[in-house]
């Protein structure tokens, strides 16, 4: 009985139902990045905090407003989308330090030391009207223009781009160059 | 009559392959949503925790019963901005405790929306406290 072998197992059909499973798997699957802009809203305002607004100084704040015909004004500037982002370069830099540009703030950043930064918002605010596409630019916009002064203060003082850093320093170098983005309440531009 | 002998664990390994990387569609998308391009986009870090509102004009299928007008889908039906508070809510049950604070709402907008809805949203989201959002857009080349 020991002399017996065992039967070979018939595996022809295995390829077959593979490539079954693999046509299952093959239709079914999404493989879609999910990719985007990301951005955290504020905290809805309680009643009491509704009375005090906050005051902030007038050359510490842009008004990027884009209207219902998706028309963009940056200050009180008519601009086309492509002239923003360096509009907004300069206005997180202000490298002569005009005294229209946002001031500076020295600040102490643990592991690296002091650096004046910006105190500079950038309020977003648009139309009832404006279109998400012609939205969704100038959010785009405005991220590229933090992401180069960011780019650029890397190649400085690390000498590498952003993504090549450790996990501290890219956070140094997002207090050193904050993105403050405001989407502001909503309100009707063009309604006044 | 050549040899096969092998084809049949490049079968496999393509349908391992497949089997890791899938992800099931779980909800059928009723609107008609064309993303927006974006260059600066950042990757969603993980996709289980990110809850999907789809704004767009319905598809063709559905024009008859909801027109053409801008609607938003949540889940697998077409909602209206008041219903946000009790998705949200839902969506927020069914997470584990140390996830919540994480949770992500990744706003799916046709690039032809207007704002007004979209303001809308966004108003509705702070409300309920979901305040990490995502604006999902396409990948683009830098001009």
């Amino acid at each position: 009985m020991s002399s017996r072998k065992t039967p070979g197992l018939n595996t022809q059909s295995t390829a077959d139902i593979a490539f079954l499973l693999l046509c299952y798997f093959l239709m079914v699957s999404t493989m879609d990045q999910q990719s985007g802009l990301q951005r955290l809203l504020p905290p809805m305002p309680t009643e009491k905090q509704k009375t005090e607004d906050t005051k902030v100084n007038k050359r510490n704040i842009i008004i990027v407003r884009i209207n219902s015909s998706d028309r963009l004004f940056a200050g009180d500037q008519l601009l086309d989308v492509s002239q923003l982002k360096d509009k907004i370069k300069e206005f997180i830099t202000n490298p002569n330090d005009d005294p229209n540009l946002p001031e500076k703030e020295k600040k102490f950043i643990e592991g690296f030391g002091e650096y004046p930064v910006s105190k500079g918002i950038i309020s977003l605010q648009n139309d009832r009207g404006t279109s998400y596409n012609a939205y969704i630019a100038v959010q785009n916009e405005l991220v590229r223009a933090v992401n180069e002064v960011r780019a650029e203060f890397c190649k400085q003082h690390y000498g590498k781009p952003y993504q090549n850093l450790t996990e501290d320093q890219q956070k140094i170098v997002r207090e050193a160059i904050p993105q403050k983005i405001s989407e502001a309440e909503p309100k009707d531009v063009t309604k006044k | 009559m050549p040899e096969l002998g092998t084809s049949s664990d490049i079968v496999f390994m393509f349908l391992f392959f497949f089997m890791v990387t899938t992800q099931m569609r779980s909800t059928e998308v009723k609107v008609k949503v064309k993303l927006p391009e974006a260059s600066e986009v950042a990757k969603l870090e993980r996709k289980d925790l990110a809850s999907y509102i789809y704004i767009g004009s319905p598809n063709a299928q559905y024009v008859n019963q909801f027109g053409t007008e801008t609607r938003i889908q949540l889940n697998d039906s077409f909602k209206t901005t008041n219903d946000i508070r009790d998705f949200i809510a839902a969506e927020r049950d069914a997470m584990s405790e140390a996830d919540r604070s994480l949770m992500q709402v990744s706003l799916k907008a046709d690039e032809d929306a207007r704002m007004g809805i979209i303001t809308d949203v966004k108003q509705e989201l702070r409300r309920c406290s979901a305040l990490k959002i995502m604006y999902a857009a396409r990948k683009a080349a830098v001009k």
